[in-house]
């Protein structure tokens, strides 16, 4: 029996993949919902985009014909010698094999006042129910961290016409991952929203109110009544449940890349696990959907296919503020290194904004990040896999267009900006998409 | 507003529930009543009873759906001023055409027909103002689910009802539609120099919408230059083809028979072209403009070579969300409502039986008036003569081939369905060729005039026009695409067995959030493709573009490519060796 502690993206598919290869009993259990739904999709729901159930990825019917079972219940223990899991309604299961795929909780740094009503992050379905019931008619919010759950905050917000004021630590909104250019192309789309105040180089200092919260202060001693302070300064491993389970912690659950932990038998993966010796160039901890559905793809295969060790492949990554879409392939640090470069291409009126980072000596690329314009996954998957030379990167880039037909093609200017910009003679290549992936993948 | 719903639903997994089974027997008994209303020759009081019977068991069945967070108010704090304008205008121009409806005299008719048509163009417009404008352009579909008129609400069942009572007199009752013929003529004389009737009235009322409403839906996907481009194509599609340009040149053939003038407008979408005195209409010669006989060789081109073509370079989109007038409707008016459509996978069983029906329904009573026609006399054309024997060879040749096409299909793609409608074909070919030895008229059992009559009452108008339109609020826009037509069905094989297009899914970037899904009006599943890294190629996939106008994330792209690798999921694999496709 293989039990799955977590039915986010991480757990559930590791189940699927796991079905896949092998008929053993698998049995998922979650406390936060009954089925698996996609938490991305809170936001839309509070919006009114989407219902509850339609965020779930799969009918109802899908766990049975598969024959996995779920167990809507909470694990408060964890008895690895007896191979048994302990649950709050009063269950015994026991594991062939454990995993851990417990996910995230949004972090609260002993800010006087966080715990009022009123206050609190957005991860999971009880946090969205909160969310709805604490701004039920309400005209002014105050969004803590400028960062990916802040900025849907803020959206989620001003959807509903409350004002929102959005603090951001940085100077600059999400500046510890985005490059300065690429910051600032974000900033001023957010100010063609009047609904929301961003207020950068503010900090959150105590949160002030009875039993609801009423106002906050921040560091620079402004006080901004509020009726909901959404706190969004990053997530946590949620691992409160395993504190006498003898599983070696540190911030996160440590794992080798294995995916084991320090019991036999026990595996985790996701938001919640911790790399002992991360892979080059990534974090230690991983919260982000991607990453989190590839291990549980990956930890199946290892299991039941053969023994690999975790490999991630090229980063890649999508967010969207408001109405700007991003996505990044590759690495495309926020401080240049010494041996990078940089090819920044924006255009204020079409609203797109690309950033080429590539290897000096080299033009080998390295990453980009687009903002407004897709790409295709694919083929930068593949142009940096195979250190494909900025110059031909930038000249085929029609061929990892992905917007939709009819739009504006704006590869022609993009490469006279880079022959002006390096000296260069770069033509448009005339290929077509298929050429790329399809022919020349041998 | 019930304080205790939660946002996240207090649901019950009850999906076979007590009242889901009451709902769709009330439902099947309503589609047994309305056969009984058509053969007691068109009962009015079991009509109606058929149709309330169908709208209660829809009601019910939909009752067991989870329950949302309540709706927004229609004239609250969440609506602009422009937007409060713009429903007020619609409101008076709305009321001007149900007070005509209901028989009261409205005099000059000249101003209340312009304050009807221009009040509810107006409120279009206002109400598009005060939604889309000042605001960054952007997936626009906040509330989608808190509105009465959206998400199943009074407002909905209200226009349901109204729009349904409309279909069936505009059907089978066209007299109590006087008011509103009334209305229109001053219209009618100007555009065509006669009295209007039921069918002038209909089809200015649907140009209009398709043209305001389009209007709307242009600013609301503005950032979506698909959008806007296939948009304009559509409200062009049915103002000049549908509208104007028939009404012209039949304004200018006087005296002759009737034949549809809509170029666009193509067998078996248009299941009378093979009437009889539709063909006598287009073998007389006219005073001016294309002859009958152009119109009827285009017929035949349309079906038999540009469909097949175009279909294959582009998908079924170039007719179903382009150039189609019920499409058209459906992308306009509709756009309130593509959300509603079930996704389910039981839908999907009963789309590809139901689809197909229809298809083999119309093929046999399309070759049964045929025949007794073409069998009957010489059809002289300006251009050459059909005779029953060319008739024959003709048809044959094409059953033939369409049979030996699907066998060929259903061999390469290991698809049993395409077999059985090869045999179908045949059986079908067997039928006429006993007629042609024989010399018989009625090769399939029942009288030509009969099949007709029955095709037209429950599919041309029943399923088509009432259930097609009139439960937009209830099912969504595209109940009649989806399940019923047969051009769809038509173009449906080709898009999924021999076709260049597909939705491409951007690599592993799905979120699984599900907005593709939900905006989806055919109800595909587009979440469950595009989150195992798959195309998505499916036979009812009509292109509107939306799941790609709505996905947070762009994974989404509709496009023509080689039909190799059309489907396949197209990971790349990255290891150390080396990069290579994942097969």
């Amino acid at each position: 029996m293989i039990v799955i502690i977590g039915n986010g993206i991480s757990g559930v598919t590791a189940a699927r993949h796991i079905r896949k290869l092998s008929d053993t009993p698998i049995t998922i259990i979650s406390s936060e919902s009954k089925y698996f739904y996609s938490r991305t999709a809170l936001m839309y729901i509070y919006m009114g985009h989407m219902k509850f159930e339609h965020t779930q990825p799969y009918e109802d019917s899908f766990w049975d014909k598969n024959d996995i079972s779920l167990l809507y219940d909470h694990v408060n223990q964890i008895d690895h010698t007896n191979n048994e899991v302990y649950t709050e309604k009063g269950k015994v299961i026991n594991y062939t094999k454990l995993i851990i795929a417990s996910g995230s909780k949004p972090n609260k740094f002993g800010w006087k006042g966080q715990d009022l009503k009123g206050v609190q992050g957005l991860y999971s379905k009880q946090d969205l129910e909160s969310m709805e019931l604490s701004t039920k008619n309400i005209s002014n919010a105050v969004v803590v961290g400028g960062g990916l759950i802040g900025v849907e905050m803020a959206e989620m917000l001003a959807s509903r016409k409350i004002k929102v004021k959005f603090l951001v630590r940085e100077t600059h909104f999400w500046g510890g991952i985005l490059p300065k250019e690429d910051s600032e192309f974000v900033m001023s789309h957010l100010n063609k929203h009047p609904e929301i105040e961003m207020m950068y180089n503010t900090e959150l200092d105590e949160i002030i109110g009875d039993n609801i919260v009423e106002a906050i202060k921040t560091k620079n001693g402004e006080t901004i009544p509020c009726e909901f302070v959404g706190l969004a300064v990053g997530v946590s491993p949620n691992i409160d449940f395993l504190t006498n389970s003898g599983i070696e912690t540190q911030r996160g659950i440590l794992i080798n890349n294995n995916f084991e932990t320090s019991i036999p038998d026990i595996y985790a993966i996701g938001d919640c696990a911790e790399f002992k010796t991360p892979i080059i160039g990534r974090r230690n901890i991983e919260q982000v959907w991607y990453t989190g559905r590839i291990m549980g793809e990956q930890l199946a295969n290892h299991l039941f296919k053969s023994k690999t060790e975790y490999e991630p492949g090229i980063w890649f990554n999508s967010a969207k503020f408001f109405d700007l879409e991003y996505q990044t392939y590759g690495k495309v640090s926020n401080v240049l290194s010494e041996n990078e470069d940089a090819f920044i291409y924006t255009d204020q009126k079409s609203e797109i904004h690309l950033n080429f980072t590539f290897e000096r000596e080299t033009g080998a690329i390295i990453g980009v990040n687009t903002f407004g314009l897709r790409l295709r996954h694919l083929v930068f998957e593949k142009w940096i896999a195979e250190n494909t030379h900025i110059e031909k990167v930038i000249s085929q880039l029609s061929v990892a267009n992905f917007d939709p037909e009819f739009y504006k093609k704006h590869e022609p200017k993009i490469i006279d900006q880079f022959n002006r910009q390096f000296n260069t003679k770069l033509k448009l290549a005339d290929k077509k998409w298929w050429q790329t992936i399809i022919k020349s993948t041998h | 507003m019930n304080e205790n719903i939660s946002i996240t639903g207090d649901y019950t997994n009850n999906k076979t529930s007590l009242l889901t089974k009451v709902g769709i027997g009330i439902f099947l008994t309503g589609l047994l009543l309305l056969v009984f209303s058509y053969q007691k020759s068109k009962d009015t009081n079991l009509i109606i009873t058929s149709f309330t019977a169908m709208i209660v068991g829809i009601f019910l069945f939909l009752k067991t759906e989870k329950l949302n967070q309540g709706t927004i108010p229609l004239f609250g704090k969440t609506t602009n001023i422009p937007q409060k304008l713009g429903l007020i205008s619609g409101f008076i121009g709305f009321s001007v055409l149900i007070i005509a409806w209901i028989g009261v005299e409205l005099k000059p008719q000249s101003l209340f027909f312009a304050i009807a048509t221009g009040g509810i163009s107006l409120g279009a417009i206002l109400f598009s103002i005060g939604s889309y404008s000042g605001k960054t352009k952007g997936i626009k579909n906040n509330n989608v689910w808190a509105n009465s008129l959206s998400s199943r609400g009074i407002l909905a069942w209200a226009l349901g009802i109204l729009l349904t009572i409309f279909y069936i007199q505009l059907y089978w009752f066209g007299d109590m539609l006087s008011g509103l013929t009334e209305l229109f003529s001053p219209f009618s004389f100007v555009l065509r120099g006669k009295p209007a009737d039921q069918w002038f009235v209909y089809g200015t009322i649907y140009s209009l919408v398709i043209l305001f409403l389009g209007i709307k839906f242009i600013f609301k996907y503005r950032h979506n230059r698909y959008q806007i481009i296939r948009t304009i194509v559509v409200i062009i599609s049915q103002l000049v083809f549908a509208y104007f340009l028939p009404q012209i040149l039949e304004s200018m053939n006087e005296g002759g028979g009737y034949f549809d003038r809509d170029l666009k407008n193509v067998w078996p979408l248009n299941y009378s072209f093979g009437d009889a005195n539709r063909l006598n209409a287009m073998a007389q010669p006219t005073k001016v403009g294309p002859s009958g006989t152009f119109y009827f060789v285009w017929g035949i081109v349309l079906f038999l070579i540009i469909t097949p073509f175009l279909t294959y370079i582009v998908g079924k989109r170039w007719y179903c969300s382009w150039v189609c007038g019920c499409g058209g409707l459906a992308e306009t008016a509709g756009d309130s409502f593509r959300q509603l459509s079930s996704k389910s996978t039981n839908s999907w069983k009963i789309e590809r039986w139901l689809i197909h029906s229809v298809m083999v329904f119309v093929l046999i009573m399309t070759i049964g008036i045929l025949w007794p026609y073409f069998s009957g006399k010489d059809y002289v054309l300006s251009i050459g003569t059909i005779t029953k024997n060319s008739y024959y060879y003709f048809t044959i040749a094409l059953i033939l081939l369409s049979s030996f096409g699907l066998y060929f299909l259903s061999k390469k793609h290991n698809r049993k369905v395409l077999l059985v409608g090869s045999l179908i074909l045949l059986a079908i070919g067997l039928l006429l060729t006993i007629g042609y030895l024989t010399g018989s008229q009625k090769i399939f059992y029942l009288k030509s005039s009969s099949l007709k009559k029955v095709y037209g009452f429950f599919v041309g108008a029943s399923f088509s026009g009432i259930i097609g339109v009139g439960f937009y609020p209830m099912l969504g826009n595209r109940v009649w695409c989806r399940f019923g037509c047969p051009m769809a069905g038509y173009m449906g094989l080709f898009q999924r067995f021999k076709s260049r297009f597909r939705i491409t899914t951007n690599g592993g970037q799905c979120i699984s959030c599900g907005n593709c899904s939900t905006y989806c009006e055919q109800g595909i599943d587009v979440r469950a493709y595009a989150q195992k890294k798959e195309n998505i190629v499916r036979s009812s996939c009509v292109g509107c573009g939306i799941c790609s106008a709505v996905c947070p994330r762009g994974v989404l792209k509709l496009e023509n490519g080689p039909e190799e690798g059309r489907f396949e999921t197209n990971a790349l694999i990255i290891t150390k060796e080396g990069v290579k496709l994942n097969n």
